[in-house]
């Protein structure tokens, strides 16, 4: 261990450490100034961002292969780092508004973000379960910032509860893990398997433990109960910011996990994962046509994207088409996080302060208020779906054609298919937003419009030009995982 | 005397399948809380067993090092998740999971 080991985790010392300061200088910021905290912890994020980027191309082991740099570290917590500034922007306004402006919840969303640090970085499964955890417990917190009322209790109570049984499935998937290979090192884990001194039945169960665990986090059917009734509960700002930044990090986990450190069991989980991917395709989608409140809406459609991320699992399974997943996979999760975090936005702006505001039919006549803002969901909607010119149609694209390429056509027809069932809710949005009559209840709040500016620009503009995104991805976010 | 690893791993199964059925079928939030304090326990269990079929080689202080990380992991969760649920008491009069299920749809 050397200060060099330090410099390795930099980016992630810089967001912990300033959160543990912020927690002792917003005692000295009076109540009705919280925005200071706010920009203050958005000052963190972007040294943080600086030290990733001045890492760039570096890739080296630390703390004894604890913590891994490299290219799919750096992309993954430019992202992370990325989504938390949109986050702390979204909330700003909304927390005023809803009367449950508090600095802490800045200096909670930096932990969380710190969790999802580690975990992108993560080289050993014990480092996996600490950003795992560190990653979730704050989230718990956030869920139940609007306490005491009551949708905020019952959220964060369920949330709490299914999140810490995940976790012990996924402690015990590491101890069963560690009891077939010898080691928790993911580097150690492939000469182990390797060298065949491993008991399969072990590894079996365990990775299918750790599979359950993390898809509890990643909200993949059969784990995803709890999904929707969680995002609806929560304060709208933290759903916007879990469903982006949660995901990401247990599918971070997740690929490193299952494609750099258990290739070699690929023949066990690679059916699991596959029956995965389509149920939480086919259930998301199916269960999303239903629902009459947004938020549970878009909490179905993020369990079908997972399931779409899901997918580049199984193609990965084929070690030939494995570097194409996984491009495919990070490309699809920035897409994800562009176009959801924009839809939450203006989902926030709809809201009003007594959390009403939240049903489709609350869209009529938005196209006629506010034409620029209903064009912006109207674009995150067709991404969602998948519609070119976006950037949801450019994601699928990719993963598709990774899953065609393992020979999965099956699977890639259930993607198919399920996005087209998709369109049906995706463009009901659109359809109650232009045609119908109504007066809605707008906010104009220059931090949240800004972020759905930015948002829906990326969503466009990403769609035309993928290959800005495409080029960065080869460079830095490849492919040090399947060294 | 020694005792097998099998053994203690055969607990740990039992443990682990004890707090699953225990989150399962119970409906109060501390006692599945509890049950979930058991399941992260048969996992220290397990892996203490584990490290000790590995001893005296250096992987061995992985296990071991793990289960100070899962303790304290699960003394975290056991302070927001008691501060939650007290919060949840004091609204609700009751930390029934099945009161607390107002969300649907």
């Amino acid at each position: 261990m050397d200060w060099q080991d330090f410099l390795s985790v930099l980016p992630f010392i810089i967001v912990a450490g300033w959160a543990t300061i912020l927690l002792l200088v917003d005692l000295w910021i009076p109540a009705n100034r919280k925005g200071i905290t706010a920009g203050l912890a958005v000052l963190g994020l972007i040294a943080a961002i600086a030290a990733v980027i001045s890492r760039f191309g570096i890739e080296r082991e630390a703390f004894d292969g604890m913590i891994i740099v490299d290219g799919f570290s750096s992309f993954l917590q430019l992202l992370f780092l990325g989504v938390g500034l949109i986050a702390i922007a979204q909330a700003y306004d909304y927390l005023r508004r809803r009367d449950i402006e508090r600095g802490e919840y800045y200096i909670l969303l930096l932990y969380s973000l710190s969790g999802m640090l580690l975990m992108a970085s993560a080289g050993d499964l014990i480092v996996v379960f600490l950003a795992v955890e560190l990653l979730s417990i704050p989230l718990y917190v956030l869920a139940a910032f609007a306490i005491p009322q009551a949708d905020s209790e019952e959220s964060a109570l369920k949330y709490f509860l299914l999140g810490a049984f995940a976790s012990g499935f996924l402690v015990y998937g590491i101890a069963l893990v560690y009891g077939s290979t010898g080691t928790t090192a993911l580097s150690g884990m492939v000469a182990a398997i390797a060298s065949a001194e491993t008991t399969p039945v072990l590894l079996f169960i365990g990775s299918g433990m750790i599979l359950v665990g993390l898809g509890f986090k990643v909200a993949a059917v059969p784990f995803h109960m709890w999904t929707p009734d969680v995002y609806q509960g929560a304060p709208t700002s933290v759903t916007s910011f879990m469903s982006v930044g949660a995901k990401a990090g247990g599918f971070a986990a997740l690929l490193r996990i299952f494609i750099s450190a258990l290739p070699g069991a690929a023949v066990m989980w690679m059916p699991l994962t596959m029956w995965i991917a389509a149920l939480t395709m086919a259930w998301g989608n199916i269960a999303a046509i239903s629902q009459t409140n947004i938020k549970r809406m878009l909490a179905y459609s993020s369990i079908a994207h997972a399931g779409y991320i899901f997918m580049a699992l199984p193609a990965a399974a084929t070690p030939e088409v494995a570097p194409e997943a996984v491009r495919a996979a990070l490309f699809y999760l920035v897409t994800y996080a562009i176009t959801n975090l924009g839809a939450w936005g203006v989902v926030l702006a709809m809201e009003k302060a007594e959390g009403s505001g939240l049903t489709i039919e609350d869209y009529s006549g938005l196209g006629k208020k506010r034409p620029a803002l209903a064009l912006a969901m109207a674009l995150f909607m067709l991404s969602l779906t998948g519609v070119p010119p976006t950037v949801g149609f450019m994601g699928k694209f990719y993963l598709f054609r990774a899953v065609i390429d393992a020979n999965l056509i099956w699977l890639a027809l259930v993607g198919v298919v399920t996005s087209l069932i998709s369109a049906y809710y995706y463009l009901r949005v659109i359809v109650v937003m232009y045609m119908r009559d109504g007066e809605p209840e707008v906010r104009s709040e220059a931090l949240l419009n800004s972020t759905i500016i930015l948002t829906a620009f990326g969503t466009f503009f990403f769609g035309i030009l993928p290959g800005l995104l495409i080029k960065m991805i080869n460079q830095v976010g490849l492919l040090d995982l399947l060294r | 005397m020694n005792i097998p690893p099998a053994y203690v791993l055969t607990l740990s199964g039992i443990l682990f399948a004890l707090g699953v059925i225990g989150v399962l079928i119970r409906r109060n939030a501390i006692v599945i809380f509890m049950s979930i304090e058991l399941m992260l326990n048969s996992a220290n269990l397990a892996l203490i067993a584990f490290a000790r079929t590995f001893a005296p080689a250096q992987e061995a202080l992985r296990g071991h090092v793990f289960v100070f990380f899962v303790i304290a992991v699960a003394a975290s969760e056991v302070a927001v998740g008691l501060a939650l649920i007290v919060a949840i008491f004091r609204s609700k009069e009751s930390i029934d999971v099945d009161e607390v299920s107002s969300l649907r749809g």
